[in-house]
């Protein structure tokens, strides 16, 4: 019997988890998917926003504001990288410089520190490479930049260091309640639980459903996004927002933690919630608007281009409440969700104390994880350190990348652990620069088989029927 | 940190070819630094035919071409680093690389020859709509998991771009008992070699869909199908041409983009259409002493061409070590965009040199014509065809351009 469980290891279900470790507490993160972090959290704009967009008074604007706050501290206490680059709102014309000052307004009420509205001048003198028809900013000093899945490995490996348990390819089925506790069916397993917390992003809806709550439906609403090489990643080093009007938010630009540049995304409700397809409209979408904010962007140099689904919720705010006892929901966690994550889990524990979980402080718990120190970052004296250490670390396996046999290694035997090659990736950048993978996913699939002990042809790009390889030459296909 | 006459950066066939020339003209302090654990480059995973014939007289597999050099490598002593990675060059020439034994360790060059290949554009260039499934792989990635590791990444197969890797899969995927559905080509024509559409399409039945492309893929965990459409004359997807084609791997070979990563860090001057150095005759790039040649220089149709273009990298890095002075360059060449390219794009006028380019489309009953800047044709040729999948090369005697400071390739007809 656990404690708690936590439906769906994203981001939100991630840092709760890492939360609650704090405490003497029994916890279980259940995940149907093959790995952690695979939903919106694998596919968002990676960006903290400062929290000027959401209305004031609302549960987004409230937890945005305080997550934006928090982020760096969690991040350091991770180990995950966290830039405090800088956001820029840019505007053309009067009707937007009117919605910046609003914004700028909105902002300021929701507690935003240093906001400051900037004529075209100051603009270019931030960013030389915005759009020279741009006429008018506003600049929030606060905004940052993270990456989300590693933040949620950081956080649910820090859980796990602590305790709590993960269960992967485990969807949830059935929920039923027996003498004050929940049985929940996760795959081929049940698990007890006092307490749930309802983290599934876009099933939120299905799992309070399981409990008898129909009280709101989440939507998902796409998001397409183009990421291009290194070579174009600093560009800008802020991240650059268009003015919202009513045709939506618009396309940013930004710079993520690993060198990149990101644009996108696209916004697009939709009904089916597994369709993570990108389309040809969207792709063109994202790389004409992009194109009109920042000069110089060579779509050429494309990384890859993906597709989001965020969780929209029926409400228009974050839905977070206790529908009955002992059953949590985290639900709606659209954009600011992964600013407010921090907040969020805080938020999550205050609930779950209120309606009579106890929080006692557990001995020995560690709020630190070791960073997943790149080989590529390090100076020549730290390489020869790892390599004596190790001298795996002295073979680069992803050439693109710069990454290590040692840094995979490490990375395939540390919570939470990855078993395909998208984990891998995610984790250790292998396969993510601009061969994707050509050269150095033969070998990881030769270390992912190794270490796993299975056959070469039983490993997946990320699980389920993902196969890499139908099996021997010469022998029947 | 060690001083080193001369450093080859890949112990593929160019690496091996320069080392050897290298030699041969007298260098003795001479190292091949090899990321792979052999040498011989790509060339270990070409298990076909076809290799050889300018160069030895006879075809040869891959791995026995590469077999050839390794051995004239062995033979003079040549030393190699296998399994180490260079992890950046100065402008200065001094090289940092990683291996496993000796963790991360500096040379200082006299001469440093490039030789570090070319690698697939990957499918993220091409921004193909539709879902993001396993069984999306470049020609050559699937070539490696047949070929070397013995596995098979697809039993229905469609191939989008018709690059000479991609043309021997289908073959190969073939063999293997795959089904290779088709070969999509965007452009109206191939990219490849007429030898391999011929011998790897033609001799299997393997349908060549010129002006088509893939504009959607499907499936969810593994590859289901692709949608392809065919293209009108911008390249632009016509909508009622759509045809679904269901298949379980998607293999790309849309390309190859020399690795100059390397040469960035040393801040050689690239050409913007090789993406390779510009260099002259002697294959010496504008840092003197740092020379490039093979598929690092630009994309050869034939090892043995690159083994041809090593030779003068290796034979001019001896030079360069020995301290002898270059030939004066003072001719820049130029092209006209059908012409797309040239290498060298710097020459010497104290002797012959051979110029290769390549072109920008298919052209029939053509003249190539080189003019200096004085306005006097210097070269003339008429060719019946030439095409952007087959280098081709003209030999320039400086006798006819003696005054010239500029040189014009263009394509007349």
């Amino acid at each position: 019997m656990y404690d708690v469980a936590v439906i769906g290891a994203g981001v939100i279900g991630g840092m709760i988890a890492r939360k609650l470790a704090a405490y003497n507490l029994g916890i279980v993160v259940i995940e149907k998917k093959h790995d952690v972090a695979t939903g919106a959290t694998a596919a968002n704009s990676a960006i903290v926003h400062a929290g000027f967009d959401a209305k004031e008074g609302s549960l987004k604007a409230k937890l945005n504001v305080k997550g934006s706050e928090m982020m760096a501290k969690v991040c350091e206490e991770l180990g995950v990288k966290y830039r405090n680059n800088g956001s820029l709102v840019i505007g053309f014309g009067e009707e937007d410089e009117a919605t910046l000052k609003t914004l700028y307004e909105r902002g300021v009420k929701n507690g935003v520190k240093n906001l400051k509205l900037l004529s075209a001048a100051e603009l270019q003198a931030l960013e030389p490479n915005i759009s020279k028809n741009a006429t008018c900013a506003l600049h929030a000093p606060t905004g940052s930049i993270v990456c989300p899945y590693e933040l949620t490995f950081a956080a649910i490996g820090n859980a796990m260091d602590n305790g709590a348990e993960l269960m992967l390819d485990s969807e949830v089925t059935a929920i039923r309640e027996e003498n004050g506790h929940y049985v929940i069916t996760a795959g081929n397993a049940t698990v007890e639980a006092c307490y749930i917390v309802n983290a599934a992003g876009l099933y939120t809806d299905t799992i309070a459903g399981m409990v008898g709550d129909k009280s709101f439906t989440v939507h998902p609403r796409r998001g397409e996004y183009v990421l291009l090489d290194k070579e174009m990643g600093t560009l800008v080093s802020h991240t650059i927002f268009r003015t919202p009007s009513k045709m939506g938010k618009g396309i940013l630009v930004s710079p993520t933690v690993d060198g990149n540049l990101l644009t996108g995304p696209t916004s697009v409700d939709m009904e089916d919630k597994e369709d993570k397809s990108t389309t040809p409209e969207g792709l063109g979408r994202v790389m004409k608007e992009a194109g009109e904010n920042v000069e110089g962007i060579r779509f050429g140099a494309t990384i890859t281009s993906f597709c989001g689904l965020r969780a929209v919720g029926s409400t228009g705010d974050f839905i977070i409440n206790i529908p009955r006892h002992g059953f949590v929901n985290v639900a709606g966690i659209e954009s600011p969700g992964l600013s407010s994550a921090p907040a969020i889990a805080e938020y999550v524990a205050d609930l779950l104390a209120g309606d009579g979980l106890k929080l006692e402080p557990k001995a020995g718990y560690n709020p630190r994880r070791e960073a997943m120190h790149a080989f590529r970052e390090m100076s020549m004296d730290e390489k020869n350190a790892v390599i004596a250490k190790d001298p795996a670390y002295g073979r680069v396996i992803c050439r693109c990348e710069t990454v290590t046999e040692g840094e995979i290694l490490h990375a395939i035997r540390t919570n939470p652990k990855p078993r395909d090659l998208d984990g891998v990736k995610r984790r250790t950048r292998a396969q993510m620069g601009r061969c994707q993978g050509g050269f150095c996913s033969p070998y990881i699939v030769e270390m992912l088989a190794k270490e796993m002990n299975v056959p070469y042809e039983a490993v997946t790009k990320f699980g389920g029927n993902s196969v890499v390889n139908f099996g021997r030459t010469k022998e029947e296909i | 940190m060690k001083n080193i006459d001369l450093v080859i950066i890949g112990g593929g066939p160019a690496g091996m070819s320069a080392a050897v020339a290298a030699y041969d003209a007298g260098v003795r302090d001479l190292l091949i630094l090899e990321r792979d654990s052999h040498l011989g480059g790509i060339l270990q995973q070409c298990i076909h035919n076809g290799f050889g014939l300018h160069r030895f007289g006879e075809e040869l597999t891959g791995p026995e071409y590469a077999y050839r050099y390794e051995a004239m490598v062995k033979e003079r002593g040549i030393p190699a680093k296998l399994n180490t990675m260079v992890l950046d060059i100065s402008p200065e020439k001094v090289i940092t690389a990683t291996n496993t034994e000796e963790g991360v360790f500096q040379l200082r060059a006299k001469a440093i020859i490039l030789a570090m290949g070319c690698r697939e554009r990957s499918k993220g260039a091409l921004n193909i709509a539709g879902t993001r499934p396993a069984g999306i792989y470049s020609a050559g990635t699937a070539q490696k998991f047949v070929n070397m590791k013995g596995y098979m990444p697809g039993k229905d197969v469609v191939i989008l771009g018709s690059g000479d890797i991609g043309l021997i899969m289908a073959r190969r995927m073939t063999l293997e008992g795959a089904k290779v559905h088709a070969v999509c080509e965007l452009m109206p024509y191939s990219g490849g070699l007429a030898r391999n559409i011929e011998q790897c399409l033609h001799d299997f039945g393997i349908p060549l869909k010129l002006s088509h492309t893939v504009v959607e893929i499907h499936g969810k965990e593994r590859v289901t199908g692709v949608t392809i459409a065919k293209v009108d004359e911008r390249r632009r997807p016509i909508p009622e041409t759509r045809e679904y084609i269901p298949c379980d791997t998607l293999l790309l070979s849309v390309g190859l983009i020399p690795e100059n990563e390397l040469s960035k860090t040393a801040k050689v001057p690239l050409d913007r259409v090789t993406n390779g150095a510009v260099v002259d005759q002697d294959r010496q790039t504008e840092i003197p002493g740092v020379f490039a040649c093979g598929n690092v220089l630009h994309v050869h149709d034939l090892v043995d061409f690159v083994s041809e273009e090593a030779d003068i990298a290796g034979k001019s890095a001896a030079d360069y070590v020995k301290g002898l002075d270059a030939d004066a360059v003072n001719v820049a060449l130029h092209t006209d965009g059908k012409v797309r390219y040239t290498v060298p794009q710097r020459i010497t006028k104290k002797k012959d040199v051979t110029v290769f380019f390549r072109v920008s489309d298919v052209f029939r009953n053509v003249t190539v014509k080189v003019t200096d800047n004085a306005g006097n044709v210097v070269y003339s040729r008429k060719k019946l065809k030439v095409a952007p999948g087959e280098m081709e090369s003209i030999t320039l005697k400086p006798d006819a351009f003696a005054d010239a400071t500029d040189l014009y390739f263009e394509l007349e007809g």
